[in-house]
């Protein structure tokens, strides 16, 4: 069923974009304005309780997202999210009140003691998601300016884009960004391992762990000839960029493959300048790779 | 005349009695008016138990009879028989279900016995008012229509012929035989599919009371039990069949090649085919959609070359209505779609391919004429077998489609005996129930198959070791190690289950018979009546209600056979006679009614100006009744007296 839009979103940056991906944030509020996607970011939000609180204090969990909730459904409109975590969360807290009464109740009283209250009005959408369903193919091709032909881009959906909540796609292999990335004039390469876990979290307390597996994304990648890989989630793509060099180190490699958030490749198709869509902040040089795929800017 | 009603309330054993205090329910009924006797007693439908209602009768002079039991689908019948063969008309009858509705559902006893007094109560009072009826006999025309030519159908279509009576068999593609004909061994006995299977093919193209429609649907199908009419469409084959041989020169010559449904797209055919040498009857058709005289105006090739000028591409469709007593369905299944499944990369990885694709290429006249194979052409070194392909998975069907484990098990075997590499199967449980099948299972356990407890989580060609470069590497959890593990191989083979037809719920439609929850065809009772349906006079058989393998889709045909000859030989069926009746009087000829009777039984009588119903036709479904502005139509035994009367009772 294709969703239509509300009267704009409520935009939820999620506590990511205000530090380390910045440029995330930067580059969706700037093509979704381009995109005529209207985003008000939701005044007094707070934190989702990112991927590990909600296996901790499970009810605190939703309390943190529902507040988010109560907060979008009054300004009457949708939730536009761009963190998969963020997202995996809302909609956890959303489906659940939804379906138990008791949940329902026990956080209703909690809103009530803010003077909130949640009816269950509310659809979180992720931004990936309204692009393409929404807004849709000729709508975003007509905006590409300066098509990204010939670069060689690996989707990297990372794990929780669509596991376990994203109905928006095939769980096991999602093709969303696949083909949106064919809009832009660029070629999506094969990526089998595009909704693999790129460590997340394990960098912190198990580093080995993750930079096998970020190693392994990396391999895969080039060996399928990617130039450069798409993002849709800011840890994957912390883990993918900061740690590069980490993984050169421990496995004599020498891996140098840039990294993007899908809302800088939307942005450079539309003709943005590299500093509007923060590409001057990144830790993997693209220059190389833009300029030799002809996106000078 | 005072109405003498006896009243009996059942224990059934511990089912009804354990809940509801059944001497307390005998005593509320006996201070009830006009209730004559009341008793309790273990088993009522027992013979003792219809004694006790008979002996009443006869001793007391009942004149109304109530038995608090089961629900009337159970027993209805049982006791009206009972009542009848006291000499009271059986519908002065009625049965209170104090188990389903009751004792089943209440877990209180004090307010499940009043509960049950309520029931019992609405019962006595509504039976008063109920009127003898007669039941009408009509005649059951002595032919019968079974649809889908697969292993099901011929054997019910057979089974039906040998006995002397006429047999139309409706089968959708150019030929019967169905999936059948598509597998190479068939388990536990590991016979040739073909070379079981044709014969019985033949004998249903050559027999004398079989009449064969295939490349047919059924497109209607309206009546009742005993004289149905089932409306036939006959697709163009632009081949016409008292013409044609079967030479096969035609096919020989067409210059358009592409791809065989049959051989699962592994092999070609011509534009004009047939699926494979065997097929019944033996007459190839041509595929619009390829050919190049209907796509692009040209070619003609096979009219050139048909020696008995049998090619008549001006051929139209046609539609022929056949009056039966009786229809078997035995419309089979579909295999779950692997591509749904992204994790196996069925369609992207090249050597990933499903169950019926290895049958094709394991069978001797198969695209690479029995030799497994990869795409490379090389013969695989280690193959892995993934149970419950789309079964037993929340995200597909729920329900497990029970001949995968043993078609999983006959791969292995065959993939060991053709090509020697080693084989892994990966199962969740290993369900070996037939007979004979234990004993399968033990003589592939000796082939040395490794067996993997734990559902395949994904097929990748990503390696993490250099073992697993160029290699499918199956990732599971080993729930009997508690590990993960990455097992490389050449080829996998998905074992898809099964799913309902397609157009399932068409076909449901156009029968009028119901559905489980799966998706398949409900049949009347799971145990007692498995082959019976909600409509007299139909019967299902096979795999369309429910996943069945080749001795149970066998044995089903069979069965559905004997039901259908069963009710031809007692030559008449009796018609419920609780049908709408519409008063003259008060019916204003607004016609509402009948555009809404699903069974087309209401006609309108322009002379008198009003509706009329044909009694027939009429199953009592009440949707008139409860249309009819002007209150003209009634059901019999479901009059707005015993109705109120019961409403009345249960308020009080």
């Amino acid at each position: 069923m294709k969703l239509q839009p509300r009267a704009g979103f409520s935009y939820y940056p999620g506590c990511s974009l205000e530090g380390m991906n910045r440029a995330y944030d930067k580059s969706a509020r700037l093509v979704s304005k381009e995109l005529g996607i209207d985003l008000a970011e939701l005044d007094d939000w707070n934190c989702c309780g990112a991927s590990a609180y909600m296996s901790i204090r499970e009810l605190r969990a939703h309390l943190l997202s529902a507040r988010n909730l109560a907060l979008a459904e009054r300004e009457k409109k949708d939730l536009a999210v761009v963190c998969p975590a963020c997202f995996t969360n809302l909609t956890k807290t959303n489906q659940y009140m939804g379906e138990d009464p008791k949940l329902r109740r026990i956080v209703g009283s909690a809103l009530k003691a803010a003077n909130l209250q949640y009816l269950g009005t509310v659809r979180v959408r992720h931004l990936l998601d309204v692009i393409v369903n929404d807004i849709g193919q000729s709508d975003v091709k007509a905006k590409v300016t300066r098509p990204l032909s010939g670069l060689k881009v690996a989707p990297y959906y990372g794990c929780q884009f669509t596991r376990p909540l994203g109905e928006y796609d095939d769980k096991e292999f999602p093709m969303m960004l696949d083909t949106l990335l064919t809009w832009l004039g660029a070629e999506p390469v094969s990526f089998p391992l595009k909704a693999k876990c790129c460590g997340g979290i394990l960098m912190t307390t198990n580093q080995s762990v993750a930079l096998t597996l970020v190693r392994s994304l990396l391999d895969c990648a080039t060996q399928n000839g990617a130039e450069c890989i798409a993002t849709i989630c800011p840890l994957c793509h912390m883990s993918l960029e900061a740690y590069q060099g980490d993984v050169n180190k421990e496995f004599s490699t020498n891996f140098k493959v840039p990294m993007f958030y899908f809302t800088q490749l939307i942005g450079l198709a539309f003709g943005f300048g590299r500093k509007e869509l923060g590409i001057d902040q990144e830790l993997v040089s693209s220059k190389t790779v833009l300029e030799k795929r002809l996106v000078v800017t | 005349m005072a109405e003498k009603i006896g009243v009996y309330v059942c224990h059934c054993g511990t089912n009804i009695a354990q809940t509801v205090d059944c001497k307390s329910v005998v005593d509320y009924a006996s201070g009830l008016p006009n209730v004559a006797v009341a008793r309790e007693y273990q088993y009522m439908c027992s013979d003792p138990g219809q004694e006790l209602i008979k002996n009443d009768i006869r001793e007391v002079g009942l004149t109304r009879v109530v038995v608090a039991s089961c629900s009337p689908l159970m027993h209805e019948p049982t006791f009206r028989r009972a009542v009848e063969e006291a000499g009271l008309n059986q519908f002065l009858f009625q049965m209170a279900n104090i188990r389903e509705q009751c004792s089943w559902i209440s877990e209180n006893r004090e307010m499940a016995t009043e509960r049950a007094k309520a029931i019992v109560g609405a019962a006595v009072k509504r039976v008063i008012f109920q009127e003898p009826l007669e039941v009408k006999k009509v005649p059951v025309n002595p032919d019968v229509l079974v649809v889908g030519g697969g292993i099901t159908g011929i054997e019910a279509a057979l089974q039906i012929a040998d006995s002397g009576k006429k047999v139309y068999l409706v089968e959708r593609e150019p030929t019967i035989g169905g999936y059948m004909a598509r597998f190479d061994k068939t388990f536990p006995t590991l016979d040739c599919a073909a070379c079981i299977l044709t014969p019985k093919m033949v004998s249903v193209g050559q027999h004398p009371n079989i009449e064969l429609l295939s490349y047919s649907d059924v497109t209607g199908f309206s009546g009742y039990v005993g004289n149905f009419t089932a409306q036939i469409r006959k697709r163009s084959k632009y081949v016409e069949e008292e013409k044609c041989n079967g030479c096969g020169l035609c096919t020989e010559k067409c210059p358009v090649s592409v791809p065989s449904e049959f051989e699962c797209g592994l092999g070609k055919r011509k534009a004009i085919y047939r699926p494979f040498p065997q097929a019944v009857p033996n007459i190839p058709v041509i595929d619009r959609d390829h050919c190049l005289y209907f796509t692009k105006g040209v070619c003609k090739v096979c009219v050139k070359f048909c020696p008995r000028g049998a090619i008549d591409f001006d051929q139209k469709e046609t539609y022929l209505d056949l009056q039966v007593g009786t229809a078997i369905l035995a419309t089979g299944f579909d295999l779950f779609d692997a591509s749904k499944v992204k994790q196996y990369g069925y369609g992207r990885l090249p050597n990933v391919i499903t169950s019926l694709e290895f049958e094709r290429m394991s069978h001797a006249s198969g695209p690479t004429a029995g030799k497994i194979l990869l795409k490379n052409g090389q013969m695989p070194t280690s193959v892995a077998i993934l149970h419950c392909i789309g079964s037993r998975d929340q995200n597909n069907n729920e329900y497990c489609s029970r001949v995968c484990c043993m078609y999983s098990m006959k791969i292995a075997h065959l993939v060991h005996e053709k090509t020697g590499a080693r084989v892994y199967e990966f199962y969740i449980d290993l369900r070996a129930f037939g007979k004979g099948y234990e004993e399968f299972y033990k003589r592939v356990l000796q082939e040395e198959t490794i067996f993997i407890r734990g559902k395949a989580a994904e097929v990748t060609d990503v390696p993490q070791t250099p073992a697993e470069k160029g290699k499918l590497v199956v990732v599971a959890e080993d729930t009997l190690l508690g590990i993960v593990r990455r097992i490389p191989v050449d080829m996998v083979v998905l074992s898809v289950g099964f799913e309902p037809r397609k157009d399932v719920a068409d076909v449901a439609r156009i029968f009028s018979i119901t559905r489980s929850q799966d998706g398949f065809f409900l049949e009347k009772h799971p145990k007692l009546a498995p082959v019976s349906t909600a409509s007299d006079g139909i019967f299902v058989a096979g795999a369309c209600q429910g996943p069945k393998d080749i001795p149970d889709s066998v044995a089903q045909g069979a069965a559905a056979a004997a039901n259908a000859l069963s009710l031809i030989d007692r030559k008449e069926v009796t018609l419920e006679p609780t049908v709408a009746v519409i008063d003259e009087e008060s019916c204003s000829g607004c016609k509402i009614c009948l555009g809404l009777c699903p069974y087309n039984a209401i006609t309108f009588d322009e002379t008198k100006k009003v509706s009329v119903v044909n009694d027939a036709l009429c199953k009592g479904c009440g949707v008139c009744v409860a249309a009819c502005p002007s209150g003209a139509i009634e059901q019999r035994n479901f009059t707005d007296d015993q109705l109120l009367a019961e409403v009345e009772a249960v308020c009080a």
